[in-house]
């Protein structure tokens, strides 16, 4: 094979081109300072996006991965560079998503002698990497990069972590590059167990009262049409968790809304009255399940999963498929007979019935008097996107009103942080999902905390100009802290009043377009002049105060003891 | 579901931090490791853990299959102490002087199936190899002696029934080409 004496710095950014990787997000420093030397020379082929703050770069190289499938990549420097990585690893670690992280580290003769700038980034970010591995000679670098994004991408998704030394980005190197593509040790992709599948198709074949529930696993796998495909013939009704919205389109007659502590009222109260639960691509998060002794115990639990570790882990299955989503609805889906459960699929009819009468009728449209509710305001983006965008939500009340209200047509839609609950995600997350889909309106939808926790990437958008919409649902509180203070803390608001700053001056500080609405009358024409334009747009709008979400189940009770009010 | 004492055996690549990321899986459950050791396998560049945990076989499980996930583990499997066969070696150092004025000790040394390793005219060497509890009833019969040191291994174990490392990772290789 033919190879060239190269600095270490350079084949990094070789190695990022082998691997399709044009656009990363970092912050520069001492010790990453060759590579960004060579991303000058190479800035016409590698589009290095400069934030204001490492966190960021991580969430922006997340939301660059949920909306395109693809492996984000975010660059550090050692010390304080590298440790504010640590939070968006650990976000992308719980989500399954492919992140390639790239941290400069001292030289190798100081490591271990409390340099400046030097951290155990090894050490630290272990317990949140899917892999992270040291460099300390060059001529690793291609080796090691093409196994990290191999890695990152295969099997359940995941972060990766590489430090580079100092030396190493300087010292040379016979560079040649090898996609890798396999590593004695990991297999991820367990091979699809035939009778497993028959044994699956012939339970769901004589159940009942058969329910899905569908996550990210589908997402991962573009498994979407078979997804489909099976809801249709089976005429099974369909839930999603919080990481599977968008993977079957909403408005489907079979898509029966959200399962989990803020999800619908049907799909919760049914999974303790279905006798067969088929789980595809999740993975029994306690977010979903409440109180696990009395969770869908009368039902045999069919588990597709690709990740060997989760089955079996919080629910015991009946069957456990253990392969990729698509291998495994691609085997069982001629195995499946056609059928209705039209009489079953009522029951969830009539739950929604019950929850749009005690909840969603005065979620999305107020009476007597109330504030602008969240809920109307992802409507009104709902009208004006037409279903269409991509809604990033931070953490919070927000981000349950936007999941449970937003409409998609079209998978990879809905990007938030579920597993770690991030705040500060939103904003970063939103400039990667539409520098990844310069095609797609992107909406990031906020807390007025969460706003506050990475506001400095609005110094990104300003930069860059990449055209984000932002909302910002300010209700002058902690809404789901406070929510959580009155249910169960005796209204005791300890810390969750928060004193805002003029947000549309900042905005305007960072010259993007900003509109702050307060009257119900004004939402949607501000939310059309928001969609209209071709620029970033900031609008905040002041939501009712003291507002709660619900449906609820309280932490530790049945799924069936979901509270309406 | 009770408390039983798990041998968990751990077949993987030999990679700088993987003891990190192993001790962590056991960190983040409040899991106490009774006893760890690791050493080269039967297999050449496979390195193998034998961690020792007293703790339910639902956790155990679990604790596996985490383990399993890392990139650099082959496999790895968890038996109870019936399924296996292991034991620890411990050193015991003496003063010299002991050997030839207290008789009882040789008596010791022999009826424990001990061995003397070394001797040296200030000290010498006694190492015992079998279950934990035969190890500690001759730490109580040499104690009132004085002992200057102690130190006691891992467990090491090898399972009744084949552990199929080799044929798992030869159908790696077949599947590979």
């Amino acid at each position: 094979m033919e190879t060239t004496k190269i600095s270490g710095a350079e084949a990094v950014i070789r190695c990022l081109l082998e691997e399709g990787a044009n656009l990363v997000y970092g912050y520069p420093g001492g010790a990453i300072m060759p590579v960004y030397d060579e991303l000058y020379k190479f800035q016409d082929q590698l589009h290095h996006v400069l934030v204001r703050h490492e966190q960021g770069a991580a969430h922006a190289a997340q939301g660059f991965a949920r909306a395109t499938g693809k492996v984000g990549v975010c660059i550090a420097t050692s010390g304080p560079g590298a440790t504010n990585l640590v939070t968006g690893i650990a976000d992308a670690q719980i989500d399954s998503t492919p992140l390639v992280c790239i941290t400069g580290q001292v030289g190798k003769h100081l490591l271990g002698s409390d340099a400046f700038q030097e951290t155990d980034i090894i050490g630290i970010s272990t317990p949140v990497t899917k892999w992270n591995y040291q460099i300390t000679e060059a001529h690793e670098i291609p080796e090691i990069m093409a196994k990290a994004f191999y890695i990152a991408r295969s099997g359940r998704p995941g972060p990766v972590l590489i430090d580079i030394t100092k030396n190493a980005q300087f010292d040379l190197l016979d560079f040649s590059y090898t996609k890798c593509t396999d590593i004695r040790s990991y297999h991820p992709k367990p091979i699809l167990n035939e009778e497993k599948v028959k044994d699956a198709a012939a339970i769901i074949n004589k159940a009942k009262k058969p329910m899905i529930i569908f996550g990210q696993g589908i997402v991962l796998s573009e498994a979407e049409a078979e997804l489909k495909a099976l809801v249709e013939k089976a005429g099974i009704p369909a839930a999603w968790t919080i990481l599977g919205l968008s993977a079957l389109p909403t408005d489907h007659d079979l898509n029966v809304g959200m399962v989990g502590m803020h999800g619908n009222y049907g799909p919760n109260m049914l999974t303790n009255e279905c006798d067969v639960l088929i789980a595809l691509g999740m993975r029994f998060d306690d977010r979903v399940t409440g109180n696990l002794q009395t969770y869908a115990k009368q039902a045999k639990v069919l588990h597709f999963e690709i990740d060997p570790a989760e089955i079996d882990k919080n629910v015991k299955s009946e069957v456990a498929v253990l392969a990729d989503l698509k291998d495994a609805l691609t085997a069982l889906l001629p195995l499946i007979e056609k059928k209705s459960h039209t009489e079953w699929h009522n029951e969830f009819k009539r739950h929604y019935d019950i929850e749009l009468e005690a909840v969603i009728n005065e979620e999305l449209a107020p009476t007597n008097g109330k504030g602008i509710s969240m809920g109307e305001t992802i409507e009104m983006i709902n009208k004006h996107s037409h279903a269409d965008a991509i809604m990033v939500s931070d953490v919070g009340q927000h981000q349950m009103f936007t999941c449970r209200y937003s409409k998609f047509n079209q998978t990879k839609s809905n990007v938030t942080s579920g597993g770690l609950g991030t705040m500060g995600f939103a904003l970063p997350a939103a400039i990667g999902a539409k520098m990844g889909r310069p095609d797609r309106e992107v909406v990031a939808v906020i807390g007025d905390g969460g706003f506050q926790m990475n506001i400095q990437e609005l110094g990104t958008i300003n930069q860059t100009k990449v055209p984000v919409k932002i909302v910002v649902l300010n209700n002058e509180f902690l809404g789901m802290v406070r929510q959580w203070q009155e249910l169960f803390f005796d209204n005791r608001y300890a810390s969750t009043v928060m004193v805002n700053p003029n947000f549309c001056a900042i905005a305007e500080g960072y010259y993007i377009k900003a509109r702050k609405v307060t009257k119900r009358e004004e939402l949607d024409e501000a939310v059309a002049e928001m969609m209209a334009s071709k620029e970033a747009y900031f609008l905040e709008v002041m939501v009712e105060k003291e507002n709660n979400v619900f449906p609820m189940i309280p932490t530790g009770a049945s799924v069936s003891d979901i509270r309406l009010s | 579901m009770e408390n039983k004492t798990f041998t968990i055996s751990v077949y993987s690549e030999n990679n700088v931090g993987l003891l990190n990321r192993i001790s962590g899986i056991f960190l983040k459950r409040h899991i106490n490791i009774l006893s760890l050791n690791v050493s080269e396998s039967e297999i050449e560049n496979v390195s193998r853990f034998i961690i020792v945990v007293d703790t339910t076989e639902k956790w155990v499980q679990n604790i596996v299959g985490q383990i399993e996930k890392q990139i650099e583990v082959i496999k790895a499997f968890y038996h109870v102490d019936d399924e296996t066969i292991f034991l620890e070696n411990a050193l015991f150092k003496i003063d010299s002087s002991l050997l030839f004025d207290e008789r009882q000790i040789q008596n010791i040394i022999k009826e424990s199936n001990s061995e003397i390793v070394t001797v040296s005219r200030k000290f010498f060497v006694i190492s015992k190899s079998g279950r934990r509890s035969e190890i500690e009833e001759v730490h109580e019969k040499l104690k009132p002696f004085g002992i200057m040191q102690f130190v006691r291994s891992g467990r090491i174990s090898v399972s009744k029934e084949p552990m199929e490392i080799s044929t798992l990772l030869q159908e790696l290789n077949i599947n590979k080409y």
